[in-house]
C-alpha cells in the first residue's frame, strides 16, 4: 500500500516560528553561548588578577572591535536568557498562559533584552 | 523497562534548573551592578573589588549554581538533539569537564593565597 502523500513543509522560506516559539529557541541558543563564555571568562579573570601586566593585557583587548562585539553579543545572550528564563518561570507558575498573554510577554522578553542590547551598544562604540 | 536513573530523575533536574535559576536571577545582576558601578578601575582598584571574602565566597557560590544550572540544561540539549548514545555520553563528559574545571579554576583564582596576602 502506498503511503499518504502528507505536506512535509521543509521550505524554510515558508516555515515561521511563532514569536514565543523564537524566545525558546534563542533560550537555548543564549543558553549555549554563556555555557562557552563560562570557561573563558574565568581564563580572562585568572590573567586580570594575575598581575599588572596581564590586567593592562586584558584591559587592551577590550577596546578592539571584534572583542566588543563579541562582549555585546555576550550581553544580549544574558539579557535574553534572563528575561526568557523569568518568563519560565512565570509559565511554570501559571500565570499568563493563555495564547495573547504568552505572545504578549514573548514579544516583551525580545523587545526588553533588545533594549539592554541597544543600550550597552550606545555604551561601547558612541 | 524502567530507565535505571530512577522514575523521579526529571523531577529532581527540573526543581534543580528552577532553584538555581532563582539564585542566579538575584545574584548576577547584583554582582553585575558592583564590578560595573567601580567602572574605569586600575589594577589596585581592580584587584581590591575582590579583596572583601564574602565577595569571593558569593562570586564562587553562583558560579558553582551556574554550573548546575548548565549542566541540567546542557543535557536536555543533547537529549534533544544527538541521538547516537555514545556521541551524547561523549558530549556530556566534555560539558561536565568544562563546568568543573572552570569552578575550580575560579576558586584557585580568588582563594589564591599569593593574591591576597598583600591586600
Amino acid at each position: 500500500m502506498k503511503p499518504i502523500a502528507r505536506p512535509v513543509h521543509l521550505d524554510l522560506l515558508r516555515i515561521h516560528l511563532p514569536v514565543t516559539g523564537w524566545v525558546s529557541i534563542l533560550h537555548r541558543v543564549s543558553g549555549v553561548l554563556l555555557f562557552l563564555a563560562l570557561p573563558i571568562g574565568v581564563w580572562a579573570l585568572s590573567v586580570s588578577l594575575s598581575g599588572e601586566a596581564g590586567f593592562r593585557q586584558l584591559s587592551d583587548c577590550t577596546t578592539l572591535f571584534a572583542i566588543r562585539i563579541a562582549l555585546l553579543g555576550l550581553t544580549w545572550a544574558f539579557a535574553h536568557h534572563l528575561f526568557a528564563g523569568l518568563r519560565h518561570l512565570m509559565l511554570d507558575a501559571h500565570l499568563g498562559t493563555n495564547l495573547c498573554r504568552a505572545r504578549q510577554s514573548s514579544a516583551a522578553v525580545l523587545a526588553a533584552s533588545g533594549a539592554v542590547t541597544i543600550l550597552v551598544a550606545w555604551r561601547l562604540f558612541a | 523497562m524502567k530507565s535505571a536513573s530512577g522514575a523521579h530523575s526529571g523531577t529532581g533536574s527540573w526543581l534543580l534548573q528552577r532553584a538555581t535559576a532563582v539564585l542566579l536571577a538575584l545574584a548576577l545582576p547584583g554582582l553585575a551592578i558592583y564590578f560595573l558601578t567601580a567602572l574605569p578601575v586600575d589594577f589596585a582598584g581592580w584587584q581590591a573589588l575582590f579583596a572583601p571574602q564574602g565577595l569571593r565566597v558569593l562570586l564562587l557560590l553562583t558560579t558553582a549554581a551556574l554550573a548546575l544550572h548548565a549542566w541540567v540544561g546542557m543535557r536536555d540539549i543533547f537529549m534533544d538533539y544527538v541521538r547516537p548514545t555514545g556521541l551524547r555520553l561523549g558530549l556530556y563528559l566534555v560539558v561536565i569537564v568544562v563546568l568543573v574545571g572552570s569552578v575550580a579554576w575560579l576558586a584557585a583564582t580568588l582563594f589564591n593565597p599569593a593574591l591576597w596576602s598583600a591586600a
